[in-house]
This record gives structure tokens, sequence and C-alpha cells, in this order.
């Protein structure tokens, strides 16, 4: 029964498939610009942040996973006691971002009318600490414990053989919350998945508030002063952080191939690696004349592209698109923001490249462990 | 009540000396003894005494903050009365967490530290997002930003440690899967770009016995070293540098003109 389902729903969670599907809905949700805009009010889909659309969510996520469970393999891995969490994950992201954007449209709605936001009570608007604020912080601590000892009780704490290091699982796989790294070593060599793009994420959060340079709703929720820096924050948060989390989490199975979720985890399932460098693209398909044997020559063509990308793609924007940017932070900090953007683009664009033309590495000099 | 000549057992606990002792300020009822029971108190001091009334408002905040450092507090408990039945060694490791689960009738104390962790990165992401959905990052609140994401990796690097103490297989190939990344590590990993420059003629000096990856296991493999590193490193090392970062942290978030608000 609902085979035909599971098939499709297979189908849907491929890689390739559902990170497009996400990719293309992302901006209509979140739209960056008034083009996006227009489509996300036609398409109606300012509604899934009314009352009843969260619901709607909330019943979808719930309706998903029930059916999940039901099945005789989606079950068996929605049911590890490790994979709770990543289930509470899923509902809390969905629930606070519907949250957030509920409150934001509400107050972007209050300001179009010339109201004040929702937070803002006034200055003299006081409460004091005792009791209003202590008997909220007792209940939320009284109601985590409640919470954490029902937990506790319920779901016994994992437990496997004793360590083996002979003995190496299939798939190995790293804490839940470092799945989507090690997702993304899929299409990455460690250096850059596992050590360079974490780098990256981490001071890139950090220097959010200088590169931000967007005073406007600043201590109140709203969407319509900041659309761009949200948009940019929720492609990366839920498209480049949580989607790769949940594919590495559930549609992993062994030898890392992909599994759909209805799809039994068979140890015999082999897919073809057939990856190919870019130099090998380019001289032995293309040219036809074979590699050269000096690396430079070899992976000039990458190199040159990897340059253009970071180089050139930059002093572009900055002379076209980008000149206000340009002129308002400084030559520094926009080197900077360009330079994280481009970063952040750069893995979904390695992973298309794996999708379409299966390419392995841009540049690949594996003498000096330098592939990319 | 008030017809009750006679005071009360709550009453005649309030006047005595012990109690008038400990709280200075008598029961918090009059708006004044609010105000000096924050004051006086040194944990509802992390408060100021008068508050912008959305800063109480759970749909503004979340309370995710305040569950971050709750659970933490949770988890140093929890931590704490665990570490007296386990030893961080490969020959008692896993027996010493078979016992926990084996000997103790209804003991959770294991269970409440595990999932207790999960809950706790939940919560730090969270917090993080409610931050930068309110845009509370913005000046002048930079600075207390960059201090929370740094929190955020230790969350991550504290839970990441305590992965491995179990010794069974689910934590051995977890950390060796993570780890195996540090080997990787530019010049600073056997297997890192660059890190064959840093050498002279033909000796070595990042190798696999050498580079970053064999500092963080104290060995080649996860094995005994690793074991010792990630128990010390989840037990003190950082609990300390988190400890000191959210003095700072909370500090901070009084002297950048507390909770952040509409102007």
């Amino acid at each position: 029964m609902f085979d035909w389902l599971k098939e499709i729903i297979n189908l849907l969670s491929t890689p390739s498939i559902s990170f497009t599907l996400l990719a293309v809905i992302i901006p209509f949700v979140f739209p960056p610009t008034d083009w996006f805009e227009k489509w996300h009010r036609r398409l109606g889909l300012h509604h899934l942040w009314s009352i009843r659309g969260g619901w709607g969510l909330f019943g979808l996520i719930t309706a998903f996973l029930v059916f999940g469970f039901f099945d005789e393999n989606f079950g068996k891995i929605l049911s590890k006691p490790d994979n709770v969490p990543i289930m509470m994950l899923i509902y809390f992201v969905f629930f606070f971002v519907w949250l957030s954007m509920h409150s934001a449209y509400a107050n972007d709605a209050r300001l179009a009318r010339g109201e004040k936001v929702e937070e803002d009570y006034g200055p003299d608007e006081k409460v004091l600490v005792w009791p209003d604020l202590v008997y909220i912080e007792l209940t939320a601590l009284v109601l985590m414990t409640v919470f954490l000892i029902i937990w506790s009780v319920g779901l016994p704490a994992p437990l496997e053989e004793p360590a083996n290091p002979s003995l190496s699982p299939n798939p190995a796989k790293a804490p839940w919350y470092f799945l989507g790294l090690q997702e993304m070593l899929v299409y990455f060599d460690p250096w850059l998945a596992g050590v360079i793009f974490p780098t990256f994420i981490i001071v890139g959060l950090m220097a959010l508030p200088y590169i931000d340079d967007n005073p406007k709703a600043s201590g109140y929720y709203s969407f319509a002063n900041r659309r761009v820096s949200i948009f940019i924050f929720m492609f990366g948060f839920l498209a480049l952080w949580i989607f790769l989390i949940v594919v590495g989490t559930f549609f992993r199975g062994p030898n890392w191939n992909f599994f759909g979720p209805f799809e039994e985890w068979s140890i015999a399932k082999v897919v073809p690696l057939t990856n190919v460098n870019l130099s090998e693209y380019v001289w032995v398909k293309l040219l036809r004349i074979g590699l050269p044997s000096h690396w430079l020559v070899r992976e000039s063509v990458g190199i040159i592209m990897l340059l253009l990308y970071f180089g050139v793609i930059p002093v572009v924007l900055a002379r076209g698109k980008l000149r206000g940017l340009v002129e308002r932070l400084g030559p520094t900090s926009y080197a900077l923001i360009i330079f994280l953007a481009l970063a952040m683009v750069f893995l979904p664009i390695k992973m298309y490249l794996r999708w379409t033309i299966n390419l392995k590495y841009i540049i690949a000099i594996p003498e000096a462990f330098f592939n990319i | 009540m008030a017809e009750n000549k006679k005071p009360g057992f709550v009453d005649s606990v309030a006047k005595s000396q012990i109690w008038k002792s400990i709280f200075r300020t008598g029961i918090p009822v009059t708006r004044r003894q609010r105000m000096m029971g924050v004051l006086n108190n040194v944990f509802l001091h992390l408060h100021p005494v008068k508050l912008p009334k959305h800063a109480v408002k759970l749909k503004y905040t979340w309370c995710m903050g305040g569950l971050s450092f709750f659970l933490f507090l949770v988890l140093t408990i929890s931590g704490i009365l665990l570490m007296f039945y386990y030893r961080p060694t490969v020959e008692y490791a896993y027996t010493d967490i078979m016992d926990l689960s084996e000997q103790v009738p209804l003991g959770i104390m294991r269970e409440i530290h595990r999932w207790g962790a999960h809950a706790m990165v939940i919560a730090v992401w969270l917090h993080m997002f409610r931050v930068f959905m309110t845009g509370s990052y913005k000046p002048p609140r930079e600075f207390n930003w960059a201090v929370g994401v740094i929190l955020l990796t230790l969350t991550l690097l504290l839970s990441f440690t305590g992965y491995l103490l179990p010794w069974d297989q689910l934590a051995i190939w977890a950390i060796t899967v993570g780890s195996n990344m540090a080997r990787a590590t530019p010049f600073l990993g056997h297997e890192g770009p660059g890190a064959s420059l840093l050498a002279i003629g033909d000796v070595n000096f990042v190798t696999m016995s050498s580079d970053i990856r064999f500092a963080l296991l104290g060995g080649r493999f996860v094995g005994e070293g690793a074991l010792l590193r990630f128990y010390v490193l989840h037990c003190v090392g950082l609990p300390f540098i988190v400890a000191i970062l959210m003095a700072v942290h909370f500090w901070r978030v009084r002297k950048d003109g507390g909770i952040s608000g509409p102007v």
C-alpha cells in the first residue's frame, strides 16, 4: 500500500532533486527582492506565516513522520535513539522559523500602518524582575526538568558493542550535529569540508554584525526591513546546514550511498564511481592530448577558473550591481563579504557540478593534498 | 488569614534570626523589597531589577538563552555525578557505563546527561536563531554576538568530546570520523595541503605522529590517549573556558544596554 507514494518520495529525496527544490523554494518563501516578493504574494506563500499556515506545516511534518514510522525501513532509522534529537530539531526549526516570521509579518504590517511594533511598549512600561521574570524562569526550568526526566525514563541512552578499532561500522557516522560537515565530504576533500568550511562558518557568523551595516530592525522581529540578510541566513541555515544534516542522518546508508527514506539500507547497493577531474575533461576528453606531466600546466584550467571566480567576480560586481555596497562599506569589508558569500555559494556550485557532469575536482593536486 | 492573630509557621520562619541573616530583605511583598531582593542576591543580580515589558514576553525571547544556561547547569551536575563512577581507561570505561545502566536501580543520570546535551545543542542554535531574527547582533552588541558564536562552537566541542567517553562502537567511530578531518588541516595535518612544505630536506615536521590530529588524540588513532584527552577536555578544560566566556557573555548583555528591544 502507498508504494507509489513511497517511490515518489524516495525519488524526490535524491539530494540533487531535493536540494534543487529547496534552493528554488527558499527565495520565494523568504523573498530577497521585489520580484520575488511579488511572486511570494501571488503564490500565496505569505499564508505560510499565518496561524493556519503554521498548523498546515505542523500537520504536514507530523503526517510524514507518522507515515514514516509505519514503514519498515524508515521506521528503523527514525526510531534510533540518537536520531530522536534530530526529529525534535526538525520540529523546533520549523516552529521557530514559523514563529519568527509570523511575528515579523505582524510587525511589518503594523509598521506599514504607521503603528508601533509589538515589542514596543514605550519607555515607561517596566516590569520588576521579581516576580515577573523569575517566575517565568522557574516555570521554564521546571518544565525542562520534567521534559528531560520523561525523555530519560522513556528512552535509554544508546550503548552499542564495546569499542573495537578493527571493526568499522558501515556507515560510520559523526555525531548528528556534524553530519552536515560529513555530508560535505561527498563533494569536497576533508581539508575543505572538515576544516576550511567550518572555519568560514564560524568566522562568517562572528563577522556578521560587522558586515551587516543595515541599522534597521534591531530589537524586534521584522522581515521587510532586512529581507536580504534574512534570505541569506535562511539559505545557509536551512539549505546548507539543517538540510545536509537531515540528508546525512536519514538518507546516507552503507558506503555513504544515498538511500531514499523508504529504501532498505542494503550493503549490496553499488553506485558506480565515475567522477572525473576537470583536468581530464580538458586535456584528455576535449583536447585528446593526454595529461601534461607538470601539475601547474595540468591544473591550469581549474586554477584560472577559481581565480576568475574568487578574483574577477568581486571586481565585476563592485563596478556594477554592488557599487553602492562598496561605497558604504569600503573595500576591505566588501572584500570579506564577497569572499564569504562566494565561498558559501561554492558549495552548491560544486554539488551541481558533481550531479551534472560527475566532476570530481576542479583542481586536483593529490601530490600536495590540494584538491578542490 | 488577616484575622489570625497568632503568627503562622511561615511568619515565624521569616522572622527568625536565621532566615533574616540569609535573606536580608524579608519576604518580597512591597515594591522596594522586591527590588532589594534582586539587588542583594548574587544569582538574581545577573538581572537588572527592572526590565522593559517586552523582555519578559516568551514570544520575543523564546527563553532559549536561559534554557541553554540551565541545561549547562544540569549537565554540570549530572556530569559530576557520573564522574564518581566513570574511569576514563580503555579497560574500565565501557564496563563502568554498563554498570551505570545495570547496577543502578532507576538510574537515569546518564540519560539526563546525554539527552540534556542534545537539548543544549538545539537550545543554543535556537538562541542564536532568535538573536539573529530580532537583529539583536547589531551595534552595540556586535562583540557579544561574537562571544556567543564561540560559545556555540564550544558547546558542539563539549558534546563531541563527551561522545567518545562511553567507549562503544558508536563512540570511537564517530570520533574517528570526526578527528580524521584534523589530519587534513592545512599545514598542521600530515595529509593537509602545505604540510609537506614544512620540511628541511627530507625531514618532515608534520607527520602522522606530530600533526594536529596527534595532538588532539594523544596518539595515531583513537585509543587510550584520546580517551584521557577527551575526558580531561570534556570535564575540565572546555567547561572552564565556557564558564569564563559565559560570564563575559552575561556581563556584556547588561553592559551593552540589557536585552535588545525596539529603541
